[in-house]
């Protein structure tokens, strides 16, 4: 077993796994954070997307002792309970960015993570090119590239990062 | 994936001493290649070495007139360094092509080099440049650290600590990507050295990364794509597979490196002060 202690969407958190849980299992078997999703479980699918140290990573491929002293943000932790959407997930929404949701998840936290590297004016060419890493088994993509373009225009006028 | 003990070294020789006094303790940094592999039970250390904590190994400077990629440097990192772009554009490229963003954000250079997977992209780029790989014993050129599939001269115990680029005049790499894996069906590093001409293929050969000699020769006398008119590879060695044939293949590295040629005489020459 090793002890771990990192942050979880602001929250400090201490556990006693495992080393061979990955990061995507603690989330969602040992914190409850069920919004990140497990789809193809092999680092293709980006369903997992997760930000490490406000980096997005695939969590399905990342070790939980890994991220021991380190900072993990989730799609729960984009905006608080209650409280208006994160601009990316309300640009989802209002752009009809999903058919049935099991990709959306990692696609918003793919897409705040290329808002923080590339900013806020996104060609569809950079949207189509970051999304490499995310599959969405619906092929709404027209939807998400547009949602991604939108979202990353309201981010800019946001307190939301 | 089966059970294993994990380790957190601070320094390179913590590391070192873990791996020598635990028989077949493997070397995680990003653990993009190593952990998929764990997943599927094709390989069960039953230790693991994390290096992504040891201060220091990450870097990237330039010394003299060679670029220096500390071994965890990732993908992104090295993509987005403005040194790297500055001194080697083709290696900030390369770097940007491998897998997507949040593969780029885990993987490191060394731990792509110590697995030289035949379709990689660095190795390519290192016979090209020849650079140096540093070890915590010694320092290797690609010729001797490569030894085909999937494997490297390092022992047990041996650690990358960093990878010496000598900066070209020019440089470029062209990749033909595999639509599903993103990995190279083929991919052509070409690299104008100042006493020479390299031409290294990934993605291609049955043993690895290798040097196509005939295409350097033409292209040392003249540094242009058409020098390479009229030439073409061998299929011989080629790896064939249900992604492409041998001849197939041949035929690309001959497209590819016509159109690394082109890529690198169309970017200005590097100078270094």
């Amino acid at each position: 077993m090793a002890k771990i202690s990192l942050v979880v969407n602001g929250n400090p958190v201490n556990a006693n796994i495992d080393p061979r849980t990955l990061l995507v299992q603690f989330l969602r078997e040992n914190l409850r954070l069920t919004g990140t999703h497990v789809g193809c479980d092999t680092s293709q699918c980006g369903a997992c997307v997760v930000h490490l140290d406000g980096k997005a990573v695939k969590a399905c491929t990342t070790l939980a002792v890994m991220a021991d002293g380190h900072e993990v943000r989730t799609i729960e932790g984009l905006a608080a309970d209650g409280a208006p959407l994160h601009p990316m997930q309300e640009a989802f929404r209002e752009h009809h960015g999903l058919q049935c949701g099991f990709c959306t998840p990692g696609m918003i936290m793919t897409a705040v993570d290329l808002v923080h590297r590339k900013g806020n004016d996104l060609s569809d060419r950079t949207i189509r090119e970051e999304l490499e890493g995310n599959l969405c088994r619906c092929t709404g993509y027209q939807n998400i590239v547009l949602s991604i373009a939108a979202g990353a225009k309201a981010m800019a006028k946001s307190d939301l990062a | 994936m089966y059970e294993f003990r994990y380790h957190r070294p601070a320094t390179v020789r913590q590391a070192a001493n873990l791996l020598l006094k635990n028989e077949d303790a493997k070397v995680i940094a990003g653990g993009h290649t190593l952990l998929p592999v764990m997943k599927q039970r094709l390989a069960s250390p039953p230790h693991l070495v994390d290096l992504s904590h040891i201060e220091g190994l990450d870097g990237i400077e330039m010394k003299g007139r060679s670029l220096v990629i500390g071994a965890t440097a990732t993908h992104n990192t090295v993509a987005t360094s403005a040194i790297v772009g500055e001194a080697i554009p083709a290696l900030a490229e390369l770097a940007g092509l491998i897998g997507d963003p949040a593969v780029r954000h885990k993987g490191t250079i060394g731990g792509s080099l110590a697995n030289n997977d035949p379709t990689a992209d660095y190795p390519a780029a290192c016979l090209a440049l020849g650079a140096t790989i540093v070890t915590n014993k010694r320092r290797l050129k690609p010729e001797e650290f490569f030894q085909g599939l999937f494997t490297t001269s390092l022992e047990s115990d041996e650690i990358i600590t960093k990878v010496m680029f000598p900066v070209p005049k020019k440089a470029a790499y062209i990749k033909f990507r595999n639509q599903a894996s993103r990995y190279a069906l083929v991919g052509v590093f070409v690299a104008k050295r100042p006493s020479d001409v390299r031409v290294a293929v990934t993605g291609a050969g049955s043993e690895g990364v290798f040097r196509v000699t005939s295409f350097e020769e033409a292209l040392k006398k003249r540094f242009s794509h058409k020098a390479l008119d009229g030439m073409t590879v061998p299929a011989d060695g080629l790896n064939s597979d249900l992604h492409g044939s041998a001849e197939y293949r041949a035929h690309l590295i001959a497209v590819l490196a016509r159109r690394a040629v082109e890529a690198a005489t169309a970017k200005p020459d590097v100078s270094v002060a």
